[in-house]
């Protein structure tokens, strides 16, 4: 029998409010599935809705019809309050500008991240970020880091609660090309081991190349598909 | 972590977490001080009555009488004759009268002539009577010697031994000094009242020093007078028979209600400055709300990286309403060191200009009242903010988005 999905998606749409009245949609996918465990990439140009898509799979965003289900959790149906807890406890969340509070370590950053959840082991975040390389550098602000430490940190913050599904969106976007392939490798790493699904959102052909199975959002997103057409 | 994130939150926005502190702190410090000093001035000018509870002098103001005789403040408004006092101590309702008489200071120091009876178990308090300090005695009769109160002495750096020439008049004229010395023999114990600003001697003392009208060796200032436990009533009875009937006297009486007068003429005075209080309180709100404000806009991001990190918009709210409350509470603290320092200041002025003593940490409503205020108008000032946290989009706050 087939462990349980990390995520399926059906019939998702999302659409925003339009300037001039009305709504203009953004997506349309009928399926979408990953496997647990499974690494899969998402190609898309800016502005084809890569982030929406990842903040309504990370229950940030509500779509306006289908279902998301996450580790088996359908996170539509489920109320605000209980999205935010599900995905404290079991998503992990890469930004492309890395999203580190600046007032805080990176130390502090990482238990930020269990923060929010329940049964978190005080020792995770220092574990996560010795995952990272960067446990010699707990008690640093963002600011006292590198480019490439301040993403290994929120990657060690993105780790640290043994996500189910680890999403990351442009995760490389702010980095230069040897910085970027070592964060993907990271991720990749880090997310095989602790047997997280991972998906990684990028434009970046040399991130994409890496991965076995990369996912086109144009072809993925009706909306685009049919915006191509027309 | 909700405490840390409101720790660095106030620590980012050091100076103008720092301007909201202060003027909480300026908030509170002016509101419990114009409260608690006008109360406590108050009672502590009753309390410094000395324990009497009237005032026999010339015809004229019932104010001027107990400033002049109780407070030794103000001139006397006139002579009273010894058979004045004689009636009056006759009076069977009448437990003790003490005959005062002024004129004559040491260099702006008060000398006040009285009967030697004052330092005979005579209560300026319940419990606490007049007394010499030990080394020295009191004055005898018929002597030129000297008792000086506590702060007198201590103002002169006199102690028993020292001899001076009093000046004429209630004010300090260099030319206008006498030939007779005094002794002093004995230093009053505190007592916390105006008895302590003054030079005790004998009433003949000041009676008969030269240059005084020799007419009037036997007059004298004032009366302090004491009724019997259970006698207070008496008073109502003296009131028709020197206030009405007769033309030639006042009685002071009762002393804590000319005082309630006195400070009821400065109600306005005190009007204002509570006006200044709250004005100063709300200014102090609408900065807490600045710097909040400021503060959540400035890090809408980071906000909106907490609720992508799975945090409830209810912890939002707390982490705004957080830093709006540690501001108040910040300053409610600092506002207590503030009074501190303005009620001492105060304290100091009374004690040694008239011999009251203030009591500012006697206990006074708006020692609570006052720091809730100043936390429930810190917190208010949150409330806009918080709720702009609570609406904040997650999407919106992490744009640019990819």
């Amino acid at each position: 029998m087939d462990p349980t999905p990390a995520l399926i998606i059906r019939d998702l749409a999302k659409g925003f409010p339009a300037p001039a009245g009305g709504r203009s949609e953004v997506l349309r996918i009928p399926s979408l599935r990953l496997r647990a465990g499974e690494q899969v990439a998402l190609r898309g140009e800016s502005g084809l809705g890569k982030t929406t898509l990842m903040h309504i799979i990370a229950g940030i965003l509500v779509p306006d019809a289908g279902e998301v289900a996450v580790g088996g959790t359908v996170l539509t149906g489920l109320s605000e309050a209980a999205r935010d807890r599900f995905r404290a406890e079991r998503l992990g969340y890469v930004f492309q500008t890395f999203n580190l509070l600046q007032g805080l370590t990176a130390l502090e950053n990482v238990a930020l991240g269990l923060a929010f959840g329940r049964g978190a082991r005080p020792r995770a975040a220092l574990e996560a970020l010795d995952r990272v390389g960067l446990a010699g550098r707990a008690h640093y602000l963002p600011r006292q880091l590198s480019t490439g430490q301040q993403q290994r940190v929120a990657v060690a913050r993105a780790l640290a609660n043994r996500p189910c599904l680890i999403l990351a969106d442009e995760p490389t976007g702010n980095l230069d090309a040897a910085r970027g392939r070592k964060v993907i490798a990271l991720l990749r790493d880090s997310a095989a081991e602790l047997g997280s699904a991972l998906l990684v959102a990028s434009h970046d052909p040399e991130v994409l190349d890496g991965f076995g199975q990369v996912l086109d959002l144009a072809a993925l997103n009706q909306v685009q598909a049919r915006e191509e057409e027309a | 972590m909700l405490f840390l994130l409101i720790r660095r939150g106030l620590r980012q926005h050091l100076v103008s977490t720092a301007v909201a502190v202060l003027l909480v702190a300026l908030g509170m410090g002016l509101v419990v001080s114009v409260w608690v000093v006008r109360a406590e001035a108050e009672q502590s000018f009753t309390r410094s009555a000395s324990g009497f509870d009237a005032v026999l002098g010339a015809r004229g103001s019932k104010l001027q009488l107990v400033l002049n005789a109780l407070f030794h403040q103000e001139a006397s408004p006139g002579n009273i004759t010894a058979e004045d006092y004689q009636q009056i101590k006759g009076l069977p309702v009448v437990d003790r009268a003490i005959p005062i008489v002024v004129g004559d200071n040491f260099r702006g120091v008060r000398l006040v002539g009285v009967s030697d009876d004052f330092f005979q178990d005579l209560e300026y308090a319940p419990g606490h009577s007049y007394a010499v300090e030990p080394g020295g005695r009191p004055f005898q009769v018929g002597q030129k010697e000297a008792v000086v109160g506590s702060l007198a002495a201590h103002q002169l750096g006199w102690t028993p031994g020292a001899s001076f020439h009093p000046f004429h008049g209630l004010d300090y004229n260099p030319s206008a000094q006498h030939s007779e010395s005094f002794t002093v023999v004995g230093i009053l114990a505190p007592t916390g009242t105006p008895a302590d600003r003054v030079i005790w001697v004998p009433l003949e003392g000041v009676q008969r020093l030269g240059g005084h009208d020799p007419a009037a060796f036997t007059d004298l200032s004032a009366v302090l007078i004491k009724f019997k436990p259970g006698a207070e009533a008496a008073g109502f009875m003296l009131d028709t028979r020197y206030n009405r009937q007769g033309k030639r006297l006042t009685l002071a009486w009762p002393v804590a209600s000319i005082l309630g007068d006195l400070f009821a003429k400065f109600d306005w005075f005190a009007d204002a400055l509570r006006a200044l209080a709250y004005m100063v309180a709300v200014v102090a709100g609408a900065s807490v709300f600045s710097s909040v404000y400021s503060s959540m806009s400035a890090r809408k991001r980071d906000l909106a990286i907490l609720r992508a990190l799975g945090a409830h918009r209810g912890f939002l709210i707390a982490a705004v309403l957080g830093e709006s409350a540690s501001i108040g509470l910040m300053g409610c603290a600092l506002g207590f060191g503030l009074y501190a320092l303005i009620a001492s200041v105060v304290q100091e002025l009374l004690r040694t200009r008239i011999g009251v003593l203030l009591e500012p940490w006697a206990w006074n409503p708006v020692l609570a009242w006052g720091p809730v205020l100043m936390l429930a108008l810190s917190v208010a000032a949150g409330v806009l903010p918080a709720w702009r946290a609570y609406r904040l989009s997650v999407a919106e706050g992490l744009s640019p988005l990819s």
